[in-house]
């Protein structure tokens, strides 16, 4: 068969099934893409020697006939997901050479259902970004160009998002925390989906702010998000805040009948300044929608405008506490030390040398937002703001309200480096429509609609109530068949 | 709110991360232009509103306390910068 990289998961698993193919053939097409794709730089660290013994293992596996969806499949896992005895570094220098003793509970699901790991992705540092440029990586790049620039894949899942869309893999694990699986997908022209949270476990994915992230799938359809997310979810007694309830068979749910179920049109979510083009595609969406039987109405969400502030103030404050364990003690690198220098100088040149400016500037601004005198001014007021939010989202779903229909960014992909001068708060506006739905825990899905005037990508966002990923998956296929988005980047890597 | 050089100085220090005093004004600068837009957050009215604890309303689940893991030094250090004889090893810390 040729083209195998550009398989979805369901055609792979279909082929293998009828013996079309092979784990081992199809993890070779993948290993030689990747080899070709340096200019991407979305695989960072390659586990060639891992992902041959796990395709000889799928194959016998498939022989068997002891298959499951994710049997023989060939992924990219993000550098956040810790990985046994391969580098998992959250893109830092901090965690320079860190290889765990230990799997994630993710990539311990994915790994029992068959699926092969092709290597480690690239993504912004600690997931902190929106653009993949905070990496020590360095940049990853988007398949997608319309002129001599580099153009970003989004962040921070942005070497998923690069892999899945250039066919270097079948699909990747990614993580949000304010919209890092949606609006990389939606910038690549790929599908992502952050589930609700506590639906997937996260024991061994790196913590940035522990009660909005979340890991999901980074598929190139909704088919795919359907499968991969069945074999990442779960309940894990190793994650308090996973959920103990049943997992749904989400590709069974996929009927594309979404007949009398009502979407909600969020009126704040129509922002100063949106191109006119991302407006005609939301309208281009609803009209889709509506015409697969949908009913369309409009609804308030009247504290959408806080989101953003909210979530930097939440998401500071919970990364200064989670990034505390990076002393220079336990993993990781420590910093060259002076003659007569004690343990608070080993701390601050460590951390210093460690963390880039992205992470330096989130770590003392949730300090401050935390220490004595400022806790209730900001914290406090921000988690009372965030109960705000999500009243807005169930009043909303109380209305009768099935799922909401957004942008998923405010615009398509910008050119590497544009935003170097700008100041942090420009590029936090990027998370603008996503941020909302980690503050309410609420499952959202990010879907390739179409191409602006240059001829690149853009996402619609559809969000779930939550545990109903199974109902949102299928509004998201109705709205994958109407959009019939077909575009793949033009190789010139 | 308005943060000084001072203030920025204290931050850092708090956050365990060092800082030149050169880079204290613009650090200053930043973190003013950052909480200047958290300010927005006093407009809203947040009488008698519960401050978030756990989005989905659920109770964390118990477990038995007894030891389910463990007894694997060498696996613990094995990442560590500086250990020796099954310790993680620092500098000095008392005197």
């Amino acid at each position: 068969m040729s083209d195998l990289t550009k398989l979805t998961i369901a055609g792979a698993r279909d082929a293998l099934a009828r013996g079309e193919t092979t784990a081992v053939e199809l993890t070779e097409a993948c290993l030689s893409e990747i080899e070709a794709a340096g200019a991407l730089g979305a695989f960072v660290h390659k586990t060639p020697e891992i992902a041959r013994a796990q395709a000889e293992a799928a194959d016998a596996r498939i022989k068997a006939g002891e298959a499951q969806g994710m049997t023989g499949i060939p992924l990219g896992i993000k550098d956040l997901f810790c990985t046994k005895g391969v580098n998992s570094q959250a893109a830092s220098n901090i965690l320079d050479g860190f290889k765990p003793e230990y799997e994630s509970t993710v990539t311990t699901k994915l790994f029992d259902a068959g699926a092969i790991m092709l290597g480690k992705l690239n993504m912004d540092e600690f997931a902190m970004g929106s653009s993949n440029e905070t990496s020590v990586y360095g940049d990853a790049v988007n398949p997608w160009k319309v002129d001599d620039r580099d153009l970003t894949p989004g962040g921070s899942s942005g070497g998923s998002a690069s892999a899945v869309a250039a066919d270097l893999c079948l699909a990747a694990t990614g993580t949000d925390t304010g919209g890092s699986i949606r609006q990389p997908a939606a910038f690549t022209g790929i599908t992502g989906l952050k589930p609700t949270y506590g639906r997937v476990s996260r024991w061994g994915i790196v913590a940035f702010a522990s009660s909005l992230d979340q890991a999901g799938p980074m598929t190139k359809d909704v088919r795919d998000a359907a499968i991969m997310l069945g074999a990442m979810a779960g309940h894990d007694p190793k994650d308090s805040t996973s959920a103990d309830i049943a997992v749904p068979d989400f590709e069974a749910a996929l009927t594309g009948d979404i007949r009398g179920k009502v979407i909600g049109i969020p009126r704040e979510y129509r922002i100063d300044g949106m191109p006119a083009e991302i407006e005609t595609l939301w309208d281009d969406g609803k009209a889709m929608l509506q015409d697969a039987g949908a009913k369309i109405i409009d609804i308030s969400l009247p504290h959408t405008k806080y989101a953003l502030p909210t979530y930097y103030v939440i998401a500071p404050a919970e990364a200064s506490s989670n990034l505390a364990r990076y002393d220079g003690v336990r993993y990781g690198r420590r910093a060259k030390l002076a003659a007569g220098d004690g343990i608070v100088e080993m701390y601050e040149k460590t951390r210093a040398e460690g963390f880039g400016d992205e992470v330096q500037r989130r770590v003392m601004v949730g300090t401050y937002v935390l220490s004595a005198g400022f806790y209730d001014a900001y914290y406090n007021r921000a988690r009372k703001v965030r109960s705000l939010i999500k009243r807005d989202f169930d009043e909303a779903f109380d209305q009768g309200v099935d799922a909401i229909l957004t942008p998923a960014t405010p615009s398509a992909a910008f050119g590497l480096g544009e935003m170097a001068d700008a100041d942090p708060v420009q590029m936090y506006l990027n998370d603008v429509f996503t941020v909302t739905v980690n503050l309410a825990g609420l499952p959202g899905i990010s879907v390739p609609a179409g191409l602006d005037a240059k001829g690149l990508p853009l996402g619609l966002q559809l969000i779930g109530k939550p545990w109903e990923e199974a109902d949102l998956l299928n509004t998201a296929y109705a709205l994958e068949n109407a959009a019939g988005f077909v575009s793949k980047p033009q190789k010139w890597w | 709110m308005s943060i000084d050089i001072e203030t920025a100085r204290k931050v850092a220090h708090l956050a365990r991360i060092k800082v030149d005093d050169d880079r204290l004004p613009a650090l200053a600068a930043e973190f003013n232009n950052i909480l200047g837009f958290i300010e927005q957050l006093g407009e809203v009215n947040v009488d008698d509103v519960e401050p978030m604890v756990s989005v989905t309303p659920m109770r964390l689940k118990r477990r038995a306390d007894e030891v389910t893991d463990g007894g694997y030094p060498d696996k613990v250090l094995s990442n560590a910068p500086d250990a020796r004889e099954g310790f993680f090893a620092v500098p000095k810390v008392v005197e």
